[in-house]
């Protein structure tokens, strides 16, 4: 399903605003007759028009080989987070065959199914089921087959390894024989309403796969979007402008079109070279460098950030794309009736998502016809800005993701992809580009900056009776309280940001969720405040709510951890933000690898189709959550990262390494 | 100005002619086509560049390719033995699966690598100490440690 077909996920409101970045002037009547030749590549598969699997045919989602193993397809990505091994096992389970004996072909337009892109935690819930639901059509179609040939009816077969049996005449068909002798039979459409196996009954999904091609990994022989090589390649390198809001004026290429196998690309506002190494590429970007006139504009800095976004925040107007609002009950008059109002303000920085591969394309022209193999999220929107900044149809495009070195939601955008696609244009020749890592820093995406603002009512009792909640910039994600409270409003406000944004894990819940359990966290104190007043001084359990005075045991000193946990929760709103962050750091800095261990989620009640994989997300979100609530602040001035590189900015390491030298952030 | 250097490379004597002030990493990923060693930061912070030098961890894209001239290299792809069976540190990371997207692991094996011929019986502090300057960003570090530990005890 794509981005329309998932209902149930909203994209950030922001990623819509992204304007496109490429505006080629190119060689119009060059791509004016493309769109009669456009075709498909040789030995491809139609790439599926449909967003629902379901309206395809079997075949465009798997394929049975005469040595019997299964070929599925899907246009999901693998960016480290387990995909690959849960659809393999999806697909496994339904056909009763070993893992070993499925070949998953993800996110290649030309060959996959179009489920859309790997974005919103949507794999497990959504793809999964359609992956699970295509196989298990196939094997009723496979045991239909068998069942006509033999001529009995089908619910005495049975399907395992790879076959059909008929275990009442002893006989069995294998899938490659029934499905060689039938192909048509899959080109038709998937039969609908087919079972899947029952979460009781499961065999191999429910178990630790691990992930497929692993060996591959451990011996270097994978090849990651940046590691891919073609005959005849050349390496490219772009120009960067010196600021944010820089206006390239002119350059001149002929120095560095002089330096040997060189091929130097202006086209608008684009730059950037491709030679046989690397090393030239960036030489000859360096010479290039040095006769660009810039023209730079003020540009606000991450110190007046929070106040450049409150100016620059959209109106509240109904219907807007970049506004959205809901009330329930009477908010105002709750607040004019409340005993007590918590106020709040939270302010939360850019982050960047620094996967360790940065984007990466390798890009090869056929005539009008192009393929790239690049690291995005989005194979299916890269695509279509591959065609319109070529302007050559989609067809004549085909996008290749081999499992990537980290997403994180950062990799949505085919800027990389783009930019490797004209310079093999210009060259003539294939382009690999990959992006440095202050490339990456500077000019991926970031994870939205927040301005939060909130306040609660309580009444005399301490209920919580009035609820506010604006975010500038977050996004909607976790923006609606999850708690029962009868009047409140909640708002989502765009602001013009100073720094791209886009997708990050988690979207904007991370900030939103951070924002709302804070306030939670104040109203709490008062709360206990009130239910101090009715303690029994005999009683002296009854009261150890989340802020009261701490049991005798623990105020004694013995367990640090449980100390400042209190401290942290007893003290002001600020003193309390540095004794949480003092107490993360601490933490971080002894042993981050043990906080992801003992804070780990608990299982969840809903079936686990990879529990050991859920284990390590789990593992790795909390660490790297500690990151950016630690230190990964983006800092910013005249359009300039401060700190955009791993040795300003490193995230959490082993021992905390980082936390010794980056600057401590909001969340 | 190009020059002609010979690399040992995982056993085997290279002859490359190039720029030697090249990183070392460019020439192994683009002369060489070992794609293994990754490219993770231009500046030595995060070591998915990680090579073994005469047997040190030494991260690729700060060495000159005429640094690396007259020492062992050994990457990623030289580490397995004949016949493909995987270096006990390999396999370790394998058992653990110690790795999400995996684009650190190859500087992970080499440095874990390294460590324990160093060390063949490391405590948990040493552990952390020699594991300490490689970056994972999906933060598996708590199946990275338990691969070196394992890898520790597959060796004695």
């Amino acid at each position: 399903m794509n981005m329309k077909g998932e209902l149930n996920q909203e994209p950030e409101r922001y990623e819509l605003r992204e304007p496109p970045r490429f505006s080629f002037a190119l060689n119009r009547r060059l791509f004016l007759g493309s769109a009669a030749g456009a075709g498909l590549l040789i030995g491809a598969r139609p790439a599926v028009a449909q967003n629902s699997p379901k309206a395809g045919t079997l075949s465009e989602r798997l394929e049975i080989g005469a040595d019997g193993r299964i070929t599925a397809g899907t246009s999901k990505v693998e960016t480290g987070q387990g995909s690959r091994a849960e659809l393999t096992q999806a697909v496994a389970e339904e056909l009763a065959v070993a893992p070993d004996q499925i070949r998953l072909i993800m996110a290649d337009t030309a060959r996959t199914p179009d489920d859309g892109g790997t974005a919103g935690s949507r794999t497990t819930p959504s793809t999964v089921p359609a992956m699970r639901q295509a196989a298990a059509a196939a094997r009723e179609v496979l045991i239909g087959l068998a069942a006509k040939r033999w001529g009995v009816d089908k619910t005495r077969l049975t399907v395992r390894d790879g076959a059909v049996r008929d275990e009442q005449a002893g006989r069995s068909l294998s899938y490659a024989d029934l499905a060689s002798a039938s192909e048509a039979a899959l080109r038709e459409a998937a039969p609908d309403g087919a079972e899947v196996v029952p979460t009781a009954e499961w065999r191999v999904l429910g178990s630790s796969l691990p992930r497929p091609n692993a060996h591959d990994i451990v011996t270097g022989r994978h090849r990651y979007p940046s590691d891919i090589r073609r005959p005849g390649m050349l390496y490219g390198h772009v120009l960067r402008p010196p600021a944010y809001g820089a206006r390239l004026e002119s350059i001149d290429l002929a120095r560095a079109e002089a330096m040997r196998g060189v091929k130097a690309v202006r086209d608008g506002a684009f730059v950037g070279c491709a030679a046989p190494t690397l090393f030239e590429a960036k030489a000859a970007v360096a010479a290039l460098a040095k006769t660009a006139q810039w023209t730079e504009t003020a540009q606000p800095s991450s110190g007046e950030l929070f106040d450049y976004l409150e100016k620059h925040g959209v109106e509240r107007s109904a219907g807007r794309r970049d506004y959205r609002s809901q009330a329930q009950g009477l908010t105002e008059d709750a607040f004019a009736g409340a005993k007590q109002i918590v106020e709040a303000r939270f302010e939360v920085p850019y982050v960047q998502h620094a996967p360790m591969e940065p984007r990466a394309a390798c890009a090869e022209w056929e005539g009008d016809k192009l393929t790239v193999w690049t690291g995005t999220q989005q194979p299916s929107r890269v695509q279509g800005e591959l065609a319109e900044a070529f302007r050559i149809p989609e067809s004549s495009v085909r996008v290749i993701v081999p499992d990537m070195g980290g997403g994180f939601g950062g990799k949505h955008t085919g800027e990389c992809a783009v930019e490797a696609a004209r310079l093999a244009k210009a060259a003539g020749r294939p382009v690999q580009l990959r992006w440095t890592r202050e490339e990456e820093f500077t000019w991926a995406y970031f994870r939205p900056a927040a301005l939060i603002r909130a306040r609660g009512g309580l009444d005399a009792n301490g209920k919580i009776v009035a609820w506010e909640y604006e975010n500038l910039l977050a996004g909607t994600s976790g923006l609606e309280t999850p708690y029962d409270i009868a009047n409140k409003r909640q708002t989502y406000r765009s602001s013009n940001s100073p720094l791209r944004v886009g997708s990050y894990r988690a979207l904007g819940s991370t900030a939103n969720n951070f924002g709302r359990e804070c306030l939670m966290d104040e109203l709490a104190q008062e709360q206990a405040k009130i239910r101090s007043r009715f303690v029994s001084p005999t009683s002296a359990t009854s009261a150890c709510g989340p802020c009261s005075r701490p049991p005798p045991s623990a105020s004694a000193g013995r367990n640090p951890s449980a100390r400042q946990s209190r401290a942290a929760a007893s003290a002001s709103r600020a003193a309390r933000r540095k004794a949480l962050m003092s107490l993360l750091a601490r933490r971080l800095a002894s042993r981050a690898a043990s906080i992801a261990l003992n804070a780990s989620c608990r299982p969840s009640s809903a079936a686990v189709i990879n529990p050991d994989n859920l284990r390590a997300q789990n593992e790795g979100c909390i660490v790297q959550t500690l990151g950016a609530v630690l230190h990964e602040q983006i800092r910013f001035r005249d359009g300039r990262l401060l700190n955009g590189r791993f040795s300003q900015l490193p995230g959490p390491a082993i021992q905390g390494r980082s936390a010794a030298r980056g600057r401590p952030a909001g969340p | 100005m190009a020059q002609r250097l010979k690399l040992e490379v995982n056993g085997t004597t290279r002859e490359v002619e190039t720029d030697p002030g090249r990183p070392l990493l460019d020439v192994l990923r683009e002369d060489l086509q070992l794609t293994g060693t990754k490219f993770g930061c231009g500046e030595g912070q995060c070591r998915a560049c990680t090579v073994l030098l005469d047997g040190a961890p030494t991260p690729s894209c700060l060495t000159p390719v005429s640094a690396a001239a007259g020492k062992r290299i050994t990457t990623i792809e030289g580490l397995a033995g004949a016949g493909g069976t995987l270096h006990p540190v390999q396999q370790a990371f394998l058992d653990e699966g110690a790795m999400q997207c995996g684009y650190c692991t190859s500087g992970m094996i080499l440095t874990a690598t390294a460590l324990l011929e160093r060390t063949p019986e490391p405590t948990e502090a040493q552990i952390v100490d020699g594991m300490n300057n490689n970056l994972c960003r999906c933060c598996g570090y708590p199946r990275i440690l338990a691969a070196v530990r394992r890898a520790a005890s597959l060796r004695t």
